[in-house]
């Protein structure tokens, strides 16, 4: 009998697309319905945040940060803020480290609830337990706007310090919202963790074994749940995590499965923290003297965080005026996203579209 | 390991790439960009440093520069800087896609907005601009984007 | 007096089609769907919108499709960048009539804070033309839901009689930009208004 001659098939999986997380283009070469080549093409939303940068001078420079990943900006403004700080040798009261810790890790809930919330989109669950998971994500919101003044970009941190002093609101809406975290964490682990469409349609899909993660530069959660434990916070901690008591959360295999349950055990670990920097949080002052012109010393720095997609770095390089000579925004998706075609091949095309969920992709953030 | 110590294991066992130490917040080491890919995968096998972080392109008045951020996943600690110098005209850095894959795209975006270009990298293209723009954006010297509006 | 004699003669003609602008108008309101384009942080917004607290499904916008030729309106949320261009005005082009654009947030609006990227397409309105402008930087749940209600009037303020979607020899394929080598251009032959 003579063997059928095949092609293969070139596909685009053009910039709108309900599956894509945001603008983004992928070029799938296929044979059938198994997948022989993915091609991502980025720089729907290059921004030039780069080149805005260098006209901003210092303190414009973080609202701009807000809206690399929007989902997660505080983050954003952490590593900015911190890069800074070490190029001008600033540091800001203690209360106000409390305080930003305390953002941050809620921060890190609210970016792993809106990822596990897409990644069920993807599996086809369209947008019930995205419900169950915004819903928590108003609460960290509404916290943020009472604090802040406005839900998505906050503006929130200073170069030294924060903006503004915690509302006598806010302590204990945060302390009821830690304590009913785990309780939902459980209830969404007791649906989602279990079920079989979950089990059969992530476990042993878009497999990246460690030594593959790391020669691709991949950070965050994709590389804990390939197995490797590495995590900023612990291998050059910054700020005060030192003084926090949390645990790594690995995986084993490096599957799309793998990594949900890495982002469940991170927030896991993120109410720890908030439960420690809420017990510890002292009086004291939230910023150090504000100036009106704030110029950074010649030098150049790097400083990066472990944000909740992964590696998020600045490199600034300053020439002694009021604006950086050189802004360069290190983002972990635009890193983590080079692993893509490796994770795809030989899967199928609804395995693509799993695959770019458990990434946790931000547009604003690969393109800047 | 810090810089300095790792610098004088360097100079010490490789002499002939005739290495420089960089004072600064963060120190870097200078090398040649003919040198570069002899030390990156010394670095790699040898040193452990087997994660690259970031790769960023500056222009600077008389030249151009090539930083390098290097992790070592098992000793966990700050980076290591590495620092190539590229000439103004026709700028060209080898590539080391070849030893992190990772450089991929990060060395894509330094050719298509600084101009920078990577011998040796498998799909030299612009990453975030498209196809037949012309120019390299983020050097000092761009002139600014040209366009034509439906209603202006 | 008779209805017939309190309305002016040169009235008359009118008063059988305001009933049925009426009736249309009310049917096209009432079940407006989306078309699903996010671009940037302000989708993320719009799709806050959608969820329990601030409901957009209670105005008649159930579901936001993917495909365009289901939708009447298309919600520009997001900076539209001129590698984006091209695709947005493509997708206009594919909708159906009759179709609006709502355009969100302050980069769809004016460029927004990235006005001065060289990538960055000043505001939409220089490739397609816009009904509605929500400011904001992304604007709140309840600004978008705002906008959508001042939408609505509009539609429910149109008329038959002078509608553009009806008339015969319009031009209403809008030129797609393309890739030039400093940045957008229109196609050959189509000139800017």
């Amino acid at each position: 009998m003579t063997e059928l001659k095949t092609e293969t098939v070139t596909i685009n999986m053009g910039p709108q697309h309900p599956s894509t997380h945001g603008v983004f283009r992928l070029i799938l070469t296929v044979d059938g319905e198994t997948v022989v080549d993915v091609e991502p093409v980025v720089g729907y939303l290059h921004r030039n945040h780069e080149k805005i940068g260098e006209k901003n001078n210092w303190i414009q420079n973080t609202p701009f940060t807000d809206r690399l990943d929007y989902i997660s900006p505080m983050s954003n403004e952490f590593a900015y803020v911190l890069a800074v700080e070490k190029l001008a040798e600033i540091e800001p009261p203690e209360r106000a480290k409390y305080i930003r810790i305390i953002m941050v890790e809620l921060n890190r809930i609210v970016n792993h609830m809106v990822a596990i919330g897409f990644l069920m989109n993807e599996l086809g669950c369209f947008f019930t337990p995205m419900f169950y998971c915004l819903r928590w994500r108003e609460m960290v919101v509404d916290m943020w706007e009472m604090t802040a003044g406005s839900r998505m970009m906050p503006n929130y941190f200073w170069i030294g310090g924060v903006a503004a002093d915690l509302p006598p609101a806010f302590l204990p809406q945060c302390r009821e919202f830690v304590d009913a975290l785990p309780g939902f964490i459980d209830e969404l682990e007791r649906l989602i963790t279990d079920n079989e469409i979950m089990q059969m349609r992530c476990k042993d899909v878009g497999v990246l074994p460690p030594d593959v993660a790391i020669a691709y530069g991949c950070t965050g959660p994709l590389l804990r749940a390939s197995g490797v434990p590495y995590d900023i916070r612990r291998a050059e901690p910054y700020s005060i995590y030192d003084r926090f008591d949390f645990d790594i959360a690995v995986g084993t295999v490096g599957d799309v499965y793998d990594r949900y349950l890495v982002r469940i055990a991170e927030m896991r670990q993120s109410v720890r923290i908030l439960e420690q920097a809420l017990r510890d949080l002292p009086e004291g002052e939230t910023s150090t003297p504000k100036k009106k012109k704030f110029v950074a010393p010649v030098g150049d720095v790097y400083h990066r965080i472990e944000a909740p997609k992964g590696e998020l770095g600045f490199y600034l390089v300053s020439d002694g005026e009021t604006s950086p000579y050189r802004y360069k925004i290190r983002a972990p998706s635009f890193v983590n996203l080079q692993a893509l075609p490796y994770m795809c091949r030989g899967g199928k095309i609804a395995d693509v579209v799993v695959v770019i969920g458990s990434i946790d992709l931000t547009m604003g953030e690969v393109d800047r | 390991m810090s810089t300095r110590d790792l610098f004088d294991t360097l100079t010490a066992k490789l002499p002939q790439f005739e290495l420089e130490y960089l004072e600064g917040k963060d120190p870097a080491i200078l090398v040649r960009a003919e040198h570069l890919l002899g030390l990156a995968l010394y670095l790699r096998d040898e040193g452990g440093y087997d994660y690259c972080a970031s790769i960023t392109g500056v222009d600077y008045e008389d030249r151009f520069e090539v930083v390098y951020h290097l992790c070592s996943m098992k000793e966990q600690g700050p980076p290591v800087v590495l620092k190539v110098h590229a000439p103004r005209e026709n700028p060209e850095v080898p590539s080391v896609v070849a030893i992190w894959s990772g450089a991929d795209w990060q060395e894509r975006e330094v050719w298509d907005l600084m101009g920078v270009r990577f011998s040796g990298h498998p799909n030299l293209k612009r990453i975030l601009m498209w196809e037949g723009f012309e120019g390299h954006p983020l050097r000092k010297d761009y002139p600014g984007p040209v366009d034509e509006y439906t209603f202006s | 007096m008779t209805q017939q004699d309190m309305v002016p003669p040169e009235l008359q003609r009118n008063v059988l089609i305001t009933p049925v602008d009426w009736i249309y108008n009310l049917g096209r309101a009432g079940s407006v769907w989306p078309t699903m384009f996010g671009l940037a942080c302000c989708a993320f917004e719009m799709i806050v919108t959608l969820t329990s607290r601030y409901d957009l499904a209670r105005f008649g916008m159930e579901f936001m499709r993917a495909s365009p030729r289901q939708t009447e309106l298309m919600i520009i949320s997001g900076t539209v960048t001129k590698k984006m261009a091209p695709q947005v005005v493509r997708l206009y082009d594919q909708m159906p009539e009759p179709k609006y654009v709502l355009a969100m947030g302050a980069c769809a609006i004016s460029g927004g804070p990235f006005k001065d990227g060289y990538n960055v397409v000043p505001g939409i309105d220089k490739y397609l033309p816009v009904d509605v402008y929500v400011p904001g930087c992304p604007p709140r749940p309840e600004s978008l839901l705002d906008g959508v209600f001042k939408l609505h009037q509009k539609m429910r303020n149109e008329t038959i009689r002078t509608s553009p979607w009806y008339r015969k020899g319009v031009e209403r394929e809008l030129p797609v930009p393309e890739y030039g080598p400093q940045g957008l251009v229109l196609p050959k032959g189509e000139k800017s208004a």
